[in-house]
Formats: structure tokens, C-alpha cells, sequence
């Protein structure tokens, strides 16, 4: 039975050719577009942790309520015993310390006086080659030029800043900003290296020093802006950082206290939270959006197929075939269709995604989302079995609709017609 | 009858008139006040900020309103941080790392060693009739003090605070309480002096307390422990040299 029905599609090339084409051409554009959006999301997860939310991160009440303003001066201090038992309570957790701070450039001249000054993110790790924050900012990978620093008084600078400042390495620049009680705090660095992310946002002004440095800049004794935790499989996930976040806070979060701590998950953080809804939805979105548009269009191929095909429907009718099998058949053809048309496109679009590669930078002078300059497509499981039932799905949504016009097919006149 | 009930309340009127000067007039007599020739000074700056109190110790000389110079004491960290406005101009020493830099755009509107005034505090132009024009609101009795509370409108959009309200002690013309508000009409900051003590005849507050309202934390105690007005103070104080001696 099988075989007759593909015999019969295959051997008509109106049944199979414009029907087969569209879903090949449609799967293969969702899994290309599918792999693209999973591609960005990964990116936009993978750098939003590493450089700014964690997985979780730990934070002063006081601090979270403006957590995009990154205000160091309401920053936790003195938690060195507190991190060393968050250690030992949550050993599925990479805790790591940051200071992130806005700091004001100024190159002096050779008398001391300022020569040029701009506007800087600052980002203090702990600068330890052997530590878990060098790696995970890979600062190796990121160097342009010159050496991670060695001692407190360095500092990287990032490439755009490097140039629009027209600096040297090893040359000497003054940092300017505030102490975590707000006075005006100043202080030298030498230039070791110049580091390049391939994140627009970062090397346009960003500033990485040692986080002891920082401290003692902005007096902040034993304290840290922000501390970052990474699950140790490095895998986010939002229900396990939620519950791990809700654990914390049960147990440490005072609301007495605005400088108690606070824990949130990375989808609890500013629009990360709003970012991975709408990945989320988006995916299931644009699968309906194809699987309507889609079907729409193959039920008006089938009617156009339909009225091809009157004749045919009418002798089969005629010769004792029900509505109801002749519209089961049409449903088979679509399916078997849908079936080779999504294998088809489903593999075509996984060969182009394969190895695209687009340089986003141009889309990111403007934007604050953290991603690669060069966004590649991430093949996964869940994007060929999303495009390859929105292939089939449309097929047989299509079929069913345009082969409801078999059950008004009267066989009464069917040997006028057959004459005419 | 109804001239004589006239009469007597024009006569009445005459003394009240009489004895109630001028908007304007007030503002010249807060100058007279206020504005010195020249001043050297101690002072005790407390920020009672939301983390913590801070205190910190300095030493201020200023020409009238165009020269001001202050070098920091205490505590540890801040000493040997000095600070020069000439004119528009300001500038700030820092001792550790050795740099002087200018304040300028929007440096101005940060925070004075984390207390509640901002650098552009520090440059505006102090003398009230230079800046405002004013009108009297009402008389009201303030921290038993009796007062006038004057309406001040800036007269350039240079000014800072495009509006204030201040309540002027009556008998001696001095603040003693303002708002200081922005164009938009929200108030920014509080100033309430106190412990007046008349220094080479002119009234002079020895406490102050700034608020800024748009921070949290209990605002900003400004002590003056010595005060001496009208003396000599040597030229070069006043130059950038200074700063790094």
C-alpha cells in the first residue's frame, strides 16, 4: 500500500514537485534561522555570565535594587568568611569576586598635566594565571598586545581605547573615580597590555585590573561589587539557578539589612531575564508563524492539485472508494510528502548553518547586548526536530484543508463530466 | 467716620511699611553678611552617608568670591588632598598619586569627598544679589527665630539652583534655613545653618547642614572650628604651585 501511494505521487509530478519544494525550501530556512537565533543565545548567555551576571550572583540588597548602575559604593565588605562558608554550603558553585566600576581616563603630558581623558568601564578580577576568573575572562585569548599584568599598578586597556588615546604600552595613565564612600579617589596605572574581546561594548573602553588594586583605590577593605557564581558544569539553567537563589536568600538575605546579601539568578538580572524569555517564546513563535503561513500555502496548492485532480476523485468515488478513504490517501500523500520534504530541508539547513560565520560587529556599536563580534549558528537536536515537524506539521495542515473539498464531490454527474 | 477708619489704618501702615525693607534690600544686607573680603578657616566635614558616618578635618582659605583654596587633614587617606578654585577654574591635588587634575563638566556634579555638596556647590557664586531676584512670601517664626521667608529666582541660567527659598533671620540677615530647587521646581538640596557668632562684625554660621534630597543618608554636617575674616593671606596660596607643596 505504502509503495502504490509514493508510486502515485512520485509518478504525477504536480502532486509532489511544487508541494515538496516549498517545505524543503521553508524547513531549510527555519533551521538555518533557528540555529542562528540558538547561535545568538548561546553567544548572549556564554558572555552575559562571563562578563557581567554569572550564572548567579551575589550581591548587597542595597546594590541589587540598582544593580544596572553597578553602584560600588553599596557594595558588599568584609566577606571573606562569608564566601569561604557559601564555598563549602554550595560546592556545585564557582564563586568568584568582582569589582566593576565607571572610571574617567586622564593621560597626562610629560608635566603631568592632562593631555587627553575618556570614559571607562573598569572590570577587577583576581589577575592570578592560575585563578578561575583569568580563564574565564580569557585574558590570554584577549591579549592584542603586551602581557597580562604582574603587579597591582597594572592594568590592560582595551584595543579602541588603546588607539583613541593614542597610548603606548607601558605608558602611565591616572584613573579617576569615586571611593565606596564617595570621595574623589585617583590613582596611577602602567599599561601591560592591550586586550581585545571581540565584544563591541567591552573594547570600546573597557579596563581590566587586579581586584586588590581595586580595592585599595576605592577603599572597599575585604570587599567585592559583585560575586559571581558559575555552576561547575558551566551549564545555565534557569529552574537550577532560581532554586539555588531562593535556597540562598532563605538563609542569608536579611530584610533588616540592606547590605545583607542577595542572591539572583542571571534570568532574575536587569533584561537578561527578559532577553532569554524572548529567545524562548521566539523559537516557539516562529515555528507557529511557519507552520500557519506554511499551511496556507500548501492548502492552496492542494486545492489547486483538488480541482486537477476533480476527475480522479469523482471515478474513485465512483467505483466505491468512501470520502473518507480518498481524503485519508490525501492525507498520506501530504504526510509522506511533508515526511521527504522536512529530511530534505532539514539536511540543507543544517549544511549552511554548518559553517556560517557573520561578523555582528557593525549591528553592536549601539547595542549593550553581550555577544562575539562573529556569531556562528549552533546546531541542536531540538532545532532539526522543531523544523522538522513545522515541515510536516504545515504538510498535513495544508492537506487537511484542501482536501475537505472531497466530501462536496457529487458523483451524479460524473459521467457528463466524463464525456465533456 | 469711614476717613477717619482710613486715616488711621494709613497710619498705621506707615510704620509697618517702614520697617519691613525690601526684598532686594535683604539680599544686600545677606551679602554684606556672607561675602568676605577674605577668610581662613578649620573645618570639620561629617558625611552621615548610608553606609557609614565620616569625618574629615581641613583647612580653607578663601579672596572673596573668586579665590578659595582647601587642603585636607584628616582622616588618613584624604590628607595631603588639596583643592583650588581660581574663577571658573577648579582644580584637585590627590597625594597618592601625585596628579592634579581640573573639575570640569560632568566631574562638577559629583560628590565632594562623598559628602551631599557637589563640586559645582563649591563654584557657585555665593553673593545672593549677583545670582537672584527676590520676593518676600511671609513672616514666620523659625527655630525661635523671628524671619522672612524670600522666594529667590536666578537671574542667568547659569546659576545652579534656578530657584530657592530661604528663611532670613530678621534681626541679623543670615540664612537660616533654604531649598534650593531645580528649573523643573524639585527640590534638591537642604541647607540649615546654626550656631551664629558674630566674627569681625558680621554674622557667620559655625554649623550647616546640607542635605542632598535626592540621596539617602542623613546629609552632611559642615563645622567651622576657627573662623578669622578680613586678615591677610599670602598671594601664592592662591596658585597652582601650591597644590603639590
Amino acid at each position: 500500500m505504502f509503495s502504490f501511494i509514493i508510486k502515485g505521487i512520485f509518478r504525477d509530478r504536480h502532486r509532489w514537485l511544487f508541494p515538496l519544494s516549498v517545505i524543503i525550501v521553508s524547513v531549510a530556512i527555519l533551521v538555518f534561522a533557528f540555529s542562528f537565533m540558538d547561535g545568538f543565545m548561546m553567544s548572549f548567555v556564554r558572555q552575559t555570565a562571563r562578563f557581567d551576571t554569572g550564572h548567579v550572583k551575589v550581591v548587597s540588597r542595597a546594590y541589587s535594587e540598582m544593580l544596572n548602575q553597578k553602584p560600588h559604593d553599596l557594595a558588599l565588605l568584609d566577606i571573606k568568611d562569608l564566601l569561604e562558608d557559601w564555598r563549602v554550603e554550595y560546592p556545585q558553585v564557582t564563586f568568584v569576586e568582582r569589582i566593576n566600576f565607571g572610571a574617567l581616563i586622564d593621560v597626562p603630558d610629560d608635566e603631568g598635566k592632562t593631555l587627553m581623558q575618556a570614559d571607562a568601564i573598569v572590570f577587577a578580577i583576581d589577575l592570578d594565571p592560575a585563578g578561575d576568573d583569568y580563564h574565564r575572562m580569557q585574558i590570554d585569548r584577549a591579549l592584542a598586545q603586551g602581557r597580562a599584568p604582574r603587579h597591582s599598578e597594572e592594568i590592560l586597556i582595551s584595543d579602541i581605547a588603546f588607539e583613541n588615546l593614542n597610548l603606548k604600552l607601558d605608558d602611565e595613565i591616572t584613573l579617576l573615580s569615586s571611593t565606596v564612600f564617595g570621595s574623589m579617589t585617583m590613582q596611577n596605572f602602567r599599561i601591560s597590555g592591550v586586550v581585545k574581546f571581540g565584544i563591541q561594548t567591552l573594547d570600546k573602553g573597557a579596563l581590566i585590573m587586579d581586584l586588590d588594586a581595586a580595592r585599595l583605590m576605592l577603599d572597599m577593605a575585604g570587599g567585592a561589587g559583585e560575586i559571581l557564581g558559575f555552576f561547575t558544569d558551566n551549564r545555565f539553567d534557569t529552574t537550577r539557578a532560581t532554586s539555588l537563589a531562593r535556597n540562598f536568600n532563605q538563609r542569608y538575605t536579611d530584610v533588616d539589612d540592606e547590605f545583607s546579601p542577595v542572591m539572583l539568578s542571571m534570568a532574575e538580572q536587569g533584561n537578561t531575564g527578559y532577553m532569554l524569555q524572548v529567545m524562548d517564546y521566539g523559537t516557539l513563535w516562529m515555528s507557529m508563524a511557519f507552520v500557519i503561513i506554511l499551511g496556507i500555502v500548501l492548502w492552496n496548492s492542494g486545492l489547486m492539485n483538488g480541482i486537477r485532480r476533480y476527475g480522479e476523485f469523482g471515478l474513485r468515488l465512483a467505483i466505491g472508494e468512501s470520502k473518507r478513504q480518498v481524503y485519508f490517501r490525501l492525507l498520506s500523500e501530504a504526510l509522506i510528502i511533508g515526511f521527504i520534504g522536512s529530511l530534505i530541508g532539514v539536511s540543507i539547513g543544517a549544511l549552511i548553518s554548518k559553517n556560517f560565520v557573520m561578523d555582528m560587529s557593525v549591528y553592536q556599536k549601539s547595542s549593550s547586548i553581550l555577544t562575539e563580534n562573529l556569531l556562528s549558528t549552533t546546531m541542536s537536536m531540538k532545532v532539526v526536530w522543531v523544523g522538522f515537524f513545522t515541515g510536516l506539521l504545515s504538510s498535513v495542515l495544508g492537506a487537511s484543508l484542501a482536501g475537505i473539498a472531497v466530501f462536496n464531490r457529487q458523483t451524479s454527474q460524473l459521467f457528463k463530466e466524463l464525456e465533456t | 467716620m469711614k476717613h477717619i477708619a482710613l486715616l488711621i489704618a494709613i497710619l498705621i501702615s506707615i510704620p509697618l511699611a517702614a520697617t519691613t525693607p525690601s526684598a532686594d534690600t535683604i539680599l544686600q544686607e545677606m551679602d554684606k553678611n556672607m561675602i568676605t573680603n577674605s577668610s581662613k578657616a578649620t573645618t570639620r566635614m561629617v558625611v552621615h552617608s548610608r553606609r557609614a558616618s565620616r569625618s574629615m578635618e581641613a583647612i580653607s582659605y578663601s579672596m572673596g568670591n573668586e579665590k578659595a583654596f582647601t587642603e585636607y587633614l584628616a582622616p588618613p587617606r584624604e590628607r595631603g588632598t588639596k583643592m583650588l578654585k581660581l574663577g571658573n577654574d577648579l582644580w584637585i591635588y590627590d597625594p597618592s598619586s601625585d596628579r592634579t587634575i581640573q573639575i570640569s563638566g560632568n566631574m562638577l556634579k559629583q560628590s565632594v569627598m562623598g559628602s551631599d555638596l557637589s563640586y559645582e556647590d563649591m563654584m557657585e557664586e555665593t553673593s545672593y544679589t549677583e545670582s537672584y531676584s527676590a520676593k518676600i512670601l511671609e513672616s514666620v517664626t523659625y527655630e525661635g527665630r523671628e524671619a522672612w521667608i524670600l522666594e529667590l529666582e536666578a537671574t542667568s541660567e547659569n546659576v545652579s539652583y534656578q530657584r530657592r527659598k530661604t528663611w532670613v533671620d530678621k534681626e541679623r540677615y543670615v540664612p537660616l534655613y533654604e531649598e534650593w530647587y531645580a528649573k523643573s521646581g524639585k527640590l534638591l538640596k537642604t541647607f540649615t545653618a546654626s550656631e551664629y557668632q558674630k566674627i569681625s562684625g558680621r554674622w557667620q554660621p559655625m554649623k550647616i547642614l546640607f542635605k542632598d534630597e535626592l540621596k539617602e543618608g542623613k546629609g552632611t554636617e559642615y563645622i567651622i572650628d576657627s573662623l578669622e575674616l578680613d586678615i591677610r593671606i599670602p598671594e601664592h596660596i592662591f596658585s597652582r604651585a601650591s597644590l603639590r607643596k
